[in-house]
């Protein structure tokens, strides 16, 4: 919302400096976002008169004009204009002036003789020709009106005015006018307000008799007023409804359409001109359209409109989109006579709805749409009417049309001190508080301690609201800041907080980055992971009102993200990366309720120290510090997206947990990721369900242990974690530790097989191991492994 | 005997003093101490003695032997020495040569900020609640005083899965489903994604995270919130930092607030980030509205309680004066590890 100075110094007396006056207006909730000064570019150009007239020596078409500006001497100054001539008085741009698209004048010679300065046509003071009645086409400004000589012509054009834009919250729609900011000035600064004074010049008939109005929605339509202007002239607004509208940055553009944009401005009340002659049956029926029904906009283009809108309809068809835009067919025209004036006030919500159906706003849809008092109409329609006649656009026929079927009441609610002081921290005394109301221009009863509450603050309702005047209007800024003293509370993260905690730190430790990606992404991501056309994964939720394709569902994978984000780093020639995500996926709820929420470990990393051995190392230290056991690790050749011969199943008790491994060529490929990448997908709850919180303290070994080094053949298919498994069974409990120290394929190995060596350590708590016991293990152990693995020792 | 024992004894103060090495002075123990030494010798001599000489030359002996085994104890302590500091001599390294890169992993500077505010209110007695994405428009907006015609309910740019489910545009909702489900009184905060359908640019993304905060219990006031907000304030920036509560509306608060900072760049004179004005808004609050309260079941004449609400990209982008919010999503590694 837009204020001049000048135009809200009218309502209210405003005598402090503009700083001052921003602060406390801010302070008491109308925040000041921006101070601007119209015409502040244009500095330095001041009335002049010509007073003397001749010819350049040099140049047949310049002229040397001596011009008086005020001071002892005149200026001389050099130009080409000929539309100017001895004793016109016109603007001057002089020496160092700054005027309209960052031109600047400096003194100087044109062709031999000194120019002071420079004539200015409008557009030079930042206007278009059409904006000022008088302005000559292509030509120097000459001043019509008396202008004192060397004054700044900044004023004459109605520059140089103070706009203020306050930010308006929508719990005020009042406040989107300026007798509403006038309002809050008052109370704010505790000065009277002064409202407009209204009286009417009526001329003879009967508007009530001419015209006819039927609501017949009156939900959406609690109140429709007119009156009719008879004898209309459509014509130029006279300056200073002009400049009024200029300096609050519209353009004038005719008395008619001046005065409602002025009534938008002043009053916030929109308000609508109809050609009286063309309402078919002279009538107005409020009511919803047809489905189907058409009309032409005043701007000519067909709409098609449907029962949820209402129109204003003649006794033929409708001629305006209720509170969004008139139709062509009855807009005034330089033919109009008659004119009908509405006024009304229409439901917002239904406004907001129509108006985003047909892709169509006007200023007066968006005002509708903040929800206006339809008791304002009564005052509104008044000034609109005492306008027309004042600047004779036309004559204001005797009668108010008013159809007001559903009346907004004022609110009376009760007032408690003690709670308002007890709610705010505060210790007011009434008197003080009721200075507040007062000042808001709410009645105050003081015996039945109530406030009746202006219709147009329907933000006010109970005594939290009242709390607030009283708040904002003593200053937020006076209320002494404390620190609650409740019953206390114990702040603490929760197992799952916590866990997530670790797993950061855990990650930090391995050179992982934390990572965060967007959680919606394009359908496109899944034909990037080639995802098979059946696969769950594309069963996604869909947002309906999505900001391009690309954001338009909530993701079934983490991967997309992470591997975006390693194809950023790489294709940045990063030479290493490696991130990790805690984030959600979005698993659709078939029956349309709201979706699961699952959280997913996700990591993914590239570069020259890193194998799949790396990412799975990680992963079972990880495993490891969360106390996590019973884990099995499988093979997994199913995931499209992965490596069919480097891809792993994690399972912890059983339960799925996720997948690891080396993505597939093609997915790589994809994300031009022309380096073996690695990722792992891992479900946060399964980890959470199998972390043993209970961890018991196990005496460190007394007695020595006895290592044994095996190597065996077995053919190259055989799984080392087959073996492993063996050795394990076999040795029972003695066994302590079983490494793998080599594999080996080559030179004296026979083809299709493969060396492996393995270090078992051997270790029992109550006594030192004997050469025969670990010797019977060790049988037993290469046994088995014979049967199972099909191995042969080495010697 | 006895010039014979002090000449020994002579001697060897002299070799054990002129020694430099730790070989020599083992070697002179065993010149003078050892099995065939000087002084063993002379003592195997003993038994030529008088009965009355034996015992004083012993003494003597003796006396001599203690004398020359302190000092060889004493210069093979100063050789020790000086031979390490010999060998620590040679062993000098150059130490302004780089350390060796054990590189480790950067958190998020988004959830760096959040751990440090998590930090704060964990101190003031605060629980932290994770709250679902994909909500009920009921809990987003009914439940917040937003009823379906509230003009605010358009301004919040929401994306809708259908009419009734929709994506969270603030954390708000978790306020509810806290105030609905848990024993008073409750203080907590409740970090997470919202979503907004605004386009991608330097300070705008359609996802992005917010901390909301809600306190209920007996006798809480406006200047409580005050209090603990200006004190969350210095904690998060710096106890210089000075704190505004400008009026402000929000539909499921009354009163409410915008908070503004001075600003961590200027310190209030006036720069590029605060736009000149000396302060940075940093967060909405205010006292939980009275509806809200009695729509999620308590009761508003007994309990009252304030609310706030604030935005992590918008506080870590000021704290480390990030000028891009893209690259927060980006997860270059060169921006990731300067934090």
């Amino acid at each position: 919302m837009n204020v001049p100075m000048s135009w809200l110094k009218q309502y209210v007396d405003i005598d402090v400096d503009i700083k001052t006056f921003e602060d406390r207006m801010t302070m008491s909730g109308s925040k000041v976002e921006k101070i601007e000064e119209s015409g502040k570019e244009i500095t330095r150009v001041v009335a002049g008169k010509i007073i003397e007239v001749s010819s350049h020596p040099n140049a047949d078409k310049l002229r040397i004009m001596q011009v008086e500006i005020g001071g002892e001497k005149p200026l001389q100054i050099v130009t080409a204009a000929t539309n100017v001539q001895l004793g016109d008085v016109v603007p001057v741009a002089l020496d160092g002036a700054t005027l309209a698209k960052g031109l600047v004048i400096k003194s100087g010679k044109l062709r031999g003789e000194v120019s002071e300065g420079m004539f200015c046509s409008v557009e030079e003071l930042g206007f278009d020709e059409k904006d000022i009645e008088d302005a000559p086409h292509n030509g120097v400004y000459v001043f019509n009106r008396p202008i004192t000589l060397g004054s700044d012509v900044k004023p004459y054009f109605g520059l140089g005015e103070v706009v203020v834009e306050y930010e308006i919250t929508s719990n005020r729609p009042d406040c989107f006018s300026i007798l509403g900011i006038a309002r809050e000035a008052a109370a704010t600064f505790n000065k009277p307000f002064h409202f407009p004074e209204i009286k009417v010049n009526e001329v003879d008939g009967d508007a009530m008799g001419m015209a006819s109005v039927e609501i017949k929605n009156d939900k959406l339509c609690p109140r429709y007023a007119a009156r009719i202007i008879k004898n209309v002239k459509v014509g130029p607004s006279p300056k200073w409804l002009k400049d009024r509208l200029i300096s609050a940055g519209l353009r004038p553009i005719n008395n008619i359409v001046d005065i409602t944009n002025y009534m938008l401005l002043e009053f916030g009340q929109p308000m609508h001109a109809f050609d009286y002659d063309k309402l078919a049956g002279h009538s107005i029926i409020v009511r919803n359209a047809a489905d189907g029904e058409k009309m032409k906009t005043l701007f000519g283009d067909e709409i098609t409109l449907d029962s949820s809108m209402l129109v204003i309809a003649d006794q033929e068809k409708p001629v305006a989109v209720a509170g969004v835009m008139g139709g062509e067919d009855t807009k005034v025209t330089d033919e109009t006579t008659t004119i009908l004036f509405e006024c009304a006030n229409f439901n917002g919500y239904s406004i907001r709805q129509t108006s985003k159906k047909l892709g169509l706003r006007s200023d007066s849809s968006i005002k509708y749409t903040k929800g206006l008092d339809p008791n304002t109409i009564t005052l509104a329609l008044e000034r609109a009417a005492q306008l027309i006649s004042e600047v004779g656009a036309g004559e204001v026929v005797k009668g108010v049309i008013d159809v007001y079927p559903v009346k907004r009441e004022k609110l009376t609610i009760s007032y408690d001190i003690k709670w308002i002081n007890k709610f705010l921290g505060t210790d007011l005394p009434e008197e003080e508080m009721i200075g507040y109301f007062k000042a808001l221009e709410f009645d105050v009863n003081q015996q039945a301690k109530t406030v009746t509450i202006p219709t147009y603050r329907p933000d006010v309702t109970m005594m939290a609201d009242l709390a607030e005047e009283v708040a904002r209007l003593y200053g937020y800024d006076r209320i002494m800041p404390t620190l609650e003293r409740g019953k206390p509370t114990i702040g603490r993260k929760n197992f799952e907080q916590l866990v997530c905690d670790d797993i950061r730190s855990f990650m930090s430790m391995f050179g992982i980055h934390g990572a965060l990606t967007y959680t919606f992404e394009s359908p496109k991501v899944f034909d990037k992971l080639n995802l098979d056309e059946t696969s769950p994964l594309r069963n996604t939720l869909k947002i309906t009102n999505p900001l391009g394709e690309d954001f338009s569902i909530m993701r079934t994978t983490t991967l997309n993200g992470l591997l975006s984000s390693l194809s950023t780093n790489y294709n940045r020639r990063v030479e290493d990366a490696a991130l990790y995500e805690i984030g959600k996926i979005y698993v659709k709820d078939e029956d349309g309720q709201l979706p699961k929420e699952v959280k997913k470990l996700t990591m993914g990393m590239y570069g020259r120290k890193v194998d799949f051995f790396t990412l799975k190392g990680v992963i079972e230290s990880l495993l490891k510090k969360l106390h996590v056991s019973k884990t099995e690790v499988t093979r997994n050749s199913e995931l499209e997206f992965m490596h069919p011969g480097r891809c792993a199943n994690l399972t912890i008790n059983g339960v799925y947990a996720g997948y690891f491994g080396e993505i597939h060529p093609q997915t790589a490929k994809n994300y031009d990721l022309e380096v073996k990448t690695y990722v792992a997908e891992l479900d946060l709850q399964v980890l959470l369900d199998s972390i043993t919180q209970d961890i018991t303290f196990k005496p460190l070994p007394k007695y020595p242990s006895t290592a044994r080094d095996i190597a065996m053949l077995v053919k190259e298919e055989v799984l080392v974690g087959a073996i492993e498994k063996t050795i394990k069974e076999r040795s029972g409990k003695l066994l302590e530790k079983v490494e793998l120290f080599d594999v080996y394929q080559g030179k004296q190995i026979e083809d299709g097989y493969k060396s492996v060596a393995y270090k078992l350590t051997f270790r029992a708590e109550d006594r030192t191991l004997t050469d025969e016991e670990v010797q019977k293990v060790m049988k037993k152990v290469l046994n088995g492994l014979e049967m199972n693995c099909g191995a042969k020792l080495r010697d | 005997m006895k010039e014979q024992l002090e000449q020994i004894k002579l001697s060897a103060i002299g070799s054990i003093e002129k020694a430099d090495t730790l070989s020599q002075l083992e070697e002179l123990r065993v010149q003078y101490l050892g099995k065939k030494g000087e002084l063993t010798l002379v003592l195997r001599n003993m038994k030529d003695l008088s009965a009355e000489e034996r015992p004083i030359v012993g003494q003597l002996a003796n006396i001599v032997r203690e004398d020359i085994e302190k000092r060889l104890v004493l210069k093979k302590g100063l050789l020790e020495s000086s031979e390490q500091n010999q060998k620590l001599q040679e062993e000098t390294i150059d130490i302004t040569m780089p350390g060796k890169g054990l590189s480790y992993g950067h958190m998020h500077p988004l959830e760096q900020t959040l751990e440090e505010i998590q930090r704060i209110f964990l101190g003031m007695g605060y629980e932290i609640i994770d709250g679902r994405e994909v909500e009920t428009a009921y809990y987003n907006f009914d439940a917040l005083n937003l009823g379906e015609d509230h003009p605010a309910r358009d301004e919040q740019d929401t994306f809708y899965i259908t009419n009734d489910i929709v994506l969270r545009t603030a954390t708000s909702p978790v306020q509810v489903h806290t105030m609905e489900t848990q024993e008073l009184p409750i203080r907590m905060i409740a970090p997470g994604r919202v979503y907004r359908s605004d386009e991608v640019d330097a300070t705008h993304s359609p996802v992005f995270h917010q901390i909301e905060g809600l306190v209920i219990d007996k006798n809480i006031t406006f200047g409580d919130l005050k209090g603990v907000l200006a004190e969350f304030a210095k904690a998060l920036f710096g106890d210089k930092v000075e704190v505004k509560f400008r009026p402000h509306y929000f539909p499921f608060t009354e009163p409410s607030a915008e908070a503004d900072v001075s600003c961590v760049m200027c310190g209030g004179s006036g720069c590029n980030v605060c736009k000149g004005t000396g302060w940075i808004e940093v967060l909405g609050c205010g006292m939980v509205h009275p509806k809200v309260l009695e729509m999620a079941g308590i009761d508003p004449n007994v309990y009252s309680g304030f609310a706030f609400g604030m935005g992590l990209e918008r506080l870590t982008m000021l704290k480390y004066n990030i000028n891009d919010l893209r690259l927060f999503y980006e997860n270059d590694i060169r921006f990731l590890s300067q934090f």
